[in-house]
């Protein structure tokens, strides 16, 4: 199956891009999309945020399903 | 009206947008981009935001402060890209029968946004650069 992840501020700097097209195992969860990740990310292991899939946070545990948008979000700084 | 937008929100007009007749008070807060910061001079101020996520988030907490206090209605508009000094980053508009739970409300919803939204603020400095997280801010302030 494959993922969309959607990148920002520090990980979209590190990584060089916003938007990646992830293929994953059928079963996979958030956390075996990290790991895939890190592998050419280790930011995301240095500072780990929270992860979104369609507009919602999730834990890591959270199973993945095709077409999904995974977001990786950096600890949120809004406001002034 | 839960909002990012690209431009300035100096002019928006949020208060036509919350009030209602039963209202008595109107709180508007307005974060704004401040030159010192941690000992350093900014230059500037970016913020970059996932719209469509950041827009659903604001709306859960404006649900939030409807189920804790007596407020008629809430706005927040949050604005991304470059900002200079003294311009609004962030606007929040809260109306209420009586002003007590207007302030309260208000308060959360700023510390809630900060705490949530998927919005990022990078300080622009004459020498360097730096994304902001929430550590940064909790022992800052």
């Amino acid at each position: 199956m494959c993922v969309r992840v959607r990148l920002f501020a520090s990980y979209r700097e590190a990584a060089g891009t916003n938007c990646l097209e992830t293929p994953l195992p059928q079963g996979a969860t958030v956390s075996d999309l990290i790991d895939q990740l890190a592998l050419s990310l280790p930011a995301l292991k240095k500072a780990p945020g929270m992860v979104a899939v369609n507009h919602t946070y999730v834990q890591p545990d959270f199973e993945l399903h095709d077409g999904d948008e995974a977001a990786l979000i950096p600890p949120v700084s809004g406001g002034s | 009206m839960f909002k990012i937008v690209e431009g300035p929100i100096e002019d928006v007009a949020l208060e036509d947008n919350v009030r209602t007749d039963a209202d008595g008070a109107i709180i508007v807060f307005r974060g704004v981009a401040r030159r010192f910061s941690r000992g350093r001079d900014v230059v500037h101020l970016e913020y970059e935001a996932y719209p469509e996520m950041a827009e659903k988030v604001m709306a859960q907490i404006g649900d939030e402060m409807k189920a804790r206090w007596p407020i008629s209605g809430v706005a927040i508009v949050h604005r991304t890209g470059v900002l200079e000094i003294g311009q609004a980053s962030v606007a929040i508009a809260v109306a209420a029968p009586h002003r007590g739970e207007a302030f309260e409300a208000a308060q959360y919803a700023i510390d809630r946004l900060k705490e949530i939204v998927p919005i990022w603020k990078k300080e622009v400095w004459s020498d360097g650069s730096q994304w902001i997280g929430w550590e940064h801010e909790k022992s800052d302030h």
